[in-house]
């Protein structure tokens, strides 16, 4: 590619971090509004206040944090219940024109867990084992329900924050209500629309029998209600392709277009979050000092991945090969749609591709790993990302404040024991689970059989897989078969600590703090809003992140970035 | 107890409205007024399906262009990549192999990526601009085609941004070719 060519690029990039952040900033006053109650008129309002009626639940109502997230267990238990069903009954059940058999329990068992958790991690090839009822009734539904849970989590938190003298952070139901019915549906619909405009399927006929052109030979072609469920996939961060190839596929990804429409769906409400925060504490630069932080690791991990990428992989260039290895990537997408999707696919929970990360270079893989294990805070996932890095934020007050000796304050907040506590197993239990499992998977008979690739490219491999999972991602370096049942239930505890232990704690961070009364900002306040603890947060992120897995990174990615230039 | 029973009620709610009325909404309105995209883009010839705009097929015969190589073998009810990865001596081979195979047809090197490389679908519809211009003296000499016209062919073809360089679709460039041939 040309220096010109590149210029292009450069230019893009900036103008879609423009609109996401130009739509994240309207969209953010939109989020206030609708958890406040503001939008619960006219028709909207009258069909929510029906849900009320039924459920017996008053809206004005609210929860401490415990009977927030005891509520929220028990949702999300009921929605992991349902999908389970749906997929052991497939067989019997209707909309499956090509009589697809039901989920064996181990992947019945995993997939549940991991559409729950917001994760996505498929362990079964969407056209060839998933009927339409199990993709709309079973998957879209969880695509919805679980974005919404990271959501009304996160704005707990920010009530907590905020809020003084009170135990209550919300009520769960009329959060996961308002959240579905004003901001996950209408977005959901209106840009399923314009994907099919621009060709992605959206119908329950039977697979196509095509003849094939010219010599090509015959050729079976999947369908299904596609858009519907690409939109909130990528909308909520949730990410489980409705095909094996996921946003690959030219149904689900047709055209450029598309690619950056559906990369822009990835990043919006992790990115609006920050401002919703700023708004709802009434201190703007807070909220804008967290989106800067994301932004910024966002960068480092994109310029990284794209760089990688533009230099190719130099053992096929001697093979007579030119351009930037394609391997596992589409044409129509142009290396910086490529990348971008890459990088914001593992820097949110999403875990939808549109490129296979197990052939991306060494380093360009070593990015993907590294933005899911910092945590996916840079833009994060959908809610997750949020509370995750005020966990991040929290520990960066605290370690700032022992450096100092001041007390530790947030947001005239004091930081105390307990807060401490939260953000540390918020912070950590990701890491854990990924080095606890693959240090025990490692010494397991067999582990490299499970590997498509040999060498340190394998290791990456399985370490790629619980981070996937720990962190409630998704993608996958997919020639690594996870398919066994040590795996699929491993996996599974992994999906689930991950995702339910943060989140527990984080609100029991939100119900301590609600407790607490301000203190008003002195002297010896650490403002957290300045362009220095912007920088500490990064850090204070960056250290824990690369301090944790360097040694794996560097028998893994690194090793064998070493290797693929020395030729070896 | 109590929030047993609003769990499940609220979740039959929320379960009917995204699970069944927003994905029959969607199919039912874009059938409207996408009908063509919402049912695949498919191309009929005499009746008969041929196949999709949006899904590449494998040509093999010397008087078409090749799509790229496919690890699932353009099987279009099951996508994928090949899932190797950057030093796998079995990519190196596979490059190797095809990049032989290509300079053997007669192609001129160093061969654009897109065209010894599978893609991730396993079904990418479009080859480089590239790919395809340096197939044309192979194509042109099986249809005793001049050059410039096949090249010609392939320029009004190509779609593409200053954003992905521009690409071609391999099915339509040789639907092209067939109508242009018929009409000498």
């Amino acid at each position: 590619m040309t220096t010109q060519e590149i210029s292009v690029e450069a230019l893009m990039l900036l103008l879609f971090l423009a609109i996401v952040t130009g739509v994240a900033l309207p969209l953010s006053s939109f989020f206030v509004r609708v958890f406040s109650g503001d939008m619960s008129r006219g028709i909207p309002g009258h069909i929510e206040n029906m849900i009320y009626r039924l459920i017996e639940t008053d809206p004005d109502r609210e929860d401490g944090w415990k009977g927030y997230a005891r509520n929220m267990l028990i949702f999300n238990g009921i929605g992991f219940v349902i999908l389970f069903m749906l997929l052991i009954f497939q067989g019997f059940l209707s909309f499956n024109p090509q009589n697809f058999r039901a989920f064996d329990l181990y992947t019945a068992i995993n997939t549940a867990t991991s559409f729950v958790t917001n994760t996505n991690w498929q362990v079964y090839s969407g056209e060839t084992t998933a009927s339409y009822l199990t993709q709309m009734a079973g998957l879209t539904v969880q695509n919805f329900l679980s974005a919404a849970t990271g959501v009304c989590i996160a704005i707990s938190v920010m009530r907590g924050i905020t809020r003084q003298s009170t135990d209550r952070v919300g009520n769960f139901w009329v959060d996961m209500t308002r959240c579905t019915l004003y901001i996950l549906l209408p977005i959901a619909f209106i840009f399923a629309l314009i994907l099919v405009s621009q060709g992605v399927i959206q119908n329950l006929d039977p697979y196509v029998q095509a003849t094939g052109y010219g010599s090509t030979g015959q050729q079976t072609i999947a369908m299904g209600p596609v858009a519907s469920q690409e939109a909130i996939k990528e909308l909520g961060t949730n990410g489980g392709g409705f095909f094996n190839a996921n946003a690959a596929h030219p149904y689900e990804n047709p055209t450029p277009l598309t690619n950056f429409i559906e990369i822009f769906l990835i990043l919006i409400i992790p990115a609006t979050l920050p401002l919703v925060f700023g708004r709802i504490t009434g201190k703007i630069r807070q909220g804008w000092m967290i989106f800067t932080v994301m932004l910024i690791l966002f960068l480092c991990g994109f310029i990284t991945l794209y760089s990688a990428e533009l230099a190719g992989n130099p053992l096929v260039k001697e093979l007579g090969v030119s351009g930037i290895s394609m391997e596992g990537k589409e044409v129509r997408f142009g290396l910086l749609g490529s990348s971008l999707f890459a990088t914001s696919t593992t820097s949110t929970s999403c875990g939808a591709v549109n490129t296979m990360h197990d052939s991306l270079t060494p380093i360009g893989g070593l990015v993907t790993l590294f933005m899911m294990l910092l945590g996916e805070v840079a833009f994060g996932g959908a809610g997750s990302g949020f509370y995750t890095m005020i966990g991040f934020v929290v520990l960066a007050v605290f370690i700032a404040g022992l450096m100092i000796g001041r007390t530790p304050e947030y947001l005239g907040k004091k930081i105390e024991a307990l807060e401490m506590k939260m953000a540390v197993i918020t912070v950590l239990i990701p890491g854990v689970l990924v080095l606890l499992l693959s240090g025990i998977a490692l010494v397991l008979p067999n582990v490299t059989e499970l590997m498509k690739n040999p060498g340190p490219h394998g290791l990456s491999e399985l370490i790629y897989a619980f981070a996937s999972m720990a962190n409630n991602n998704g993608s996958a370096f997919a020639g690594f078969d996870a398919s066994k049942p040590f795996y699929t239930l491993t996996g599974s505890l992994a999906m689930l600590i991950g995702r339910f232990v943060p989140a527990v704690s984080m609100l029991a961070m939100a119900g301590s703090l609600a407790q607490k009364k301000k203190v008003p900002p002195s002297s010896g306040t650490l403002p957290t809003d300045s362009i220095t603890f912007s920088i500490w947060t990064i850090l204070v992120i960056l250290i824990i992140g690369a301090l944790t897995f360097f040694p794996l990174f560097a028998m893994g990615p690194i090793a064998e970035h070493l290797s693929m230039i020395g030729g070896i | 107890m109590k929030s047993i029973k609003k769990a499940v009620l609220l979740f039959a709610v929320l379960f009917i409205i995204t699970g069944f009325i927003y994905p029959i909404t969607v199919t039912l309105v874009s059938g409207l007024l996408f009908p063509d995209q919402a049912h695949g883009s498919l191309i009929v010839d005499n009746d008969k399906v041929i196949g999709s705009t949006l899904i590449g097929q494998n040509f093999t015969a010397p008087q078409y262009f090749q799509s790229r190589p496919s690890a699932s073998g353009y099987d279009a009810a099951s996508s994928g990549g090949s899932n190797l990865g950057p030093t796998n001596s079995v990519l190196l081979e596979l490059v190797d192999n095809r990049t032989n195979a290509l300079l053997k047809d007669g192609i001129a090197g160093p061969i654009p990526s897109d065209l010894v490389m599978a893609s991730a679908s396993g079904l990418d519809p479009h080859i480089s601009l590239e790919s395809a211009l340096i197939q044309v003296p192979v194509v042109a000499k099986a249809r005793n085609l001049p050059e410039e016209e096949v090249r010609a062919l392939i320029v009004a073809e190509s779609v593409g941004s200053p954003l992905t360089g521009a690409y071609v679709n391999v099915l339509s460039l040789n639907r092209a070719l067939d109508q242009g041939s018929q009409s000498y």
